[in-house]
């Protein structure tokens, strides 16, 4: 039967057993029992063999397949580089928004003072000019008093700039978890193809380069400086010389 | 609380160190100093004469729980005020946090603001029970 682990002589066994066991025929119960017990172990057996080599047989074709060697000897490692130059990255542009936002606040803090300092000796050299200056005086006057206000407004939005660079500590940290993440699934699929190796007699998995690409059809995406292959250019210089080579 | 008051800033990312310290220098704080892990501040600390601390949680050497916890047990540091600016917003580190002695807690992302209160309140209550 397919379905089921019991051949169909188990009910007649079972039946016959019911009659021993009211007819009190403790011998015949006791055979009955174990040709029961039997049916059920080799039931059990056939089943338990039939896993053995499907799994034999996956293992077999896992340990071989190109795909995982790949995946254990570049596509894995080259993903955690990939994910620590987004961290580089991250930190390279932070900074350099720091570097702008503290060289600029000081400037806006300065341009503030000033103006608020000239505020006095402007209204006396007004009163002093009697009327001379009125025109221009006017927007002079207007001009510190914005000058002073916008200076206010400045700082706040350099802070907020400032502020808004936390974003690399913690896309930082979150990113440093999945690296962790992809480094422990590697270390479980180099065990796995070690151990199926193991049980295979040795015989060596295809190498990674089997499963090569043609790179025409592939896009690598931004350029992580250390997975740079020997065809990548490295910036708007050498994508100017090749051009200019071809003729542009 | 001193304006000139010593203080050391611990976080394994430098950016946020940096904010830290442009903050701190906001307030009036410039007498700062940095490092970049629990095992390179506890140095640090033993070997200056610093005012307050503000550190990360989650690094990679020694956490910023256990700093906390080594820096309750020296006996030349156990009063030294502990604030923790971190990620890290499990109810029961929070706890875990206030049970080793930390006197301020504040989670990432956080403002301005929510720093100068959080050192203010630091103080009061340290200079009230003085």
């Amino acid at each position: 039967m397919a379905n089921n682990t019991f051949p169909p002589e188990s009910l007649q066994q079972a039946r016959a057993l019911v009659s021993s066991l009211e007819a009190g025929n403790e011998a015949d119960v006791n055979q009955l029992l174990d040709t029961l017990g039997k049916l059920r172990e080799s039931s059990l057996f056939h089943e338990l063999g039939k896993l053995t080599r499907e799994l034999h047989e996956t293992i077999n074709s896992f340990h071989l397949d190109a795909r995982i060697a790949a995946l254990t000897q570049t596509d894995i490692p080259d993903a955690k580089e990939r994910l620590n130059y987004v961290i580089t990255m991250t930190e390279q542009a932070a900074n350099r928004t720091l570097d702008a936002v503290e060289q600029s606040l000081p400037l806006s803090t300065q341009l503030q003072e000033r103006a608020a300092g000239l505020r006095a000796p402007w209204q006396q050299a007004r009163a002093a000019a009697n009327g001379a200056l009125n025109g221009v005086g006017d927007q002079i006057t207007a001009f510190i008093d914005e000058v002073e206000n916008d200076a206010v407004v400045l700082q706040r939005h350099l802070s907020d700039a400032l502020m808004a660079q936390d974003y690399q500590d913690l896309t930082g940290q979150i990113i440093r978890r999945v690296i962790t993440l992809v480094h422990d699934v590697e270390q479980n699929l180099v065990g796995l193809v070690r151990l199926s190796g193991q049980r295979m007699g040795g015989a060596a998995p295809a190498p990674a380069t089997a499963v090569a690409v043609a790179s025409a059809t592939v896009l690598e995406g931004p350029r992580v400086p250390t997975l740079d292959k020997a065809d990548s250019l490295k910036g708007q210089d050498d994508v100017d010389d090749l051009l200019s080579s071809l003729g542009f | 609380m001193n304006k000139d008051m010593k203080i050391l800033i611990v976080d394994d990312f430098s950016t946020m160190r940096r904010i830290i310290k442009n903050l701190l220098r906001d307030l009036g704080f410039n007498n700062t100093a940095e490092a970049d892990d629990g095992s390179t501040a506890l140095p640090i600390l033993q070997s200056g004469s610093f005012d307050f601390l503000v550190t990360d949680w989650n690094m990679p050497g020694m956490t910023g729980i256990d700093l906390l916890k080594a820096v309750r047990a020296d006996a030349k540091l156990s009063k030294l005020p502990v604030l923790m600016v971190t990620a890290e917003q499990k109810r029961d580190q929070i706890i875990e946090a206030a049970q080793a002695g930390v006197n301020g807690y504040i989670v990432k992302p956080f403002t301005a603001i929510t720093l100068k209160e959080k050192i203010d309140k630091i103080f009061e209550r340290l200079e009230a029970t003085a």
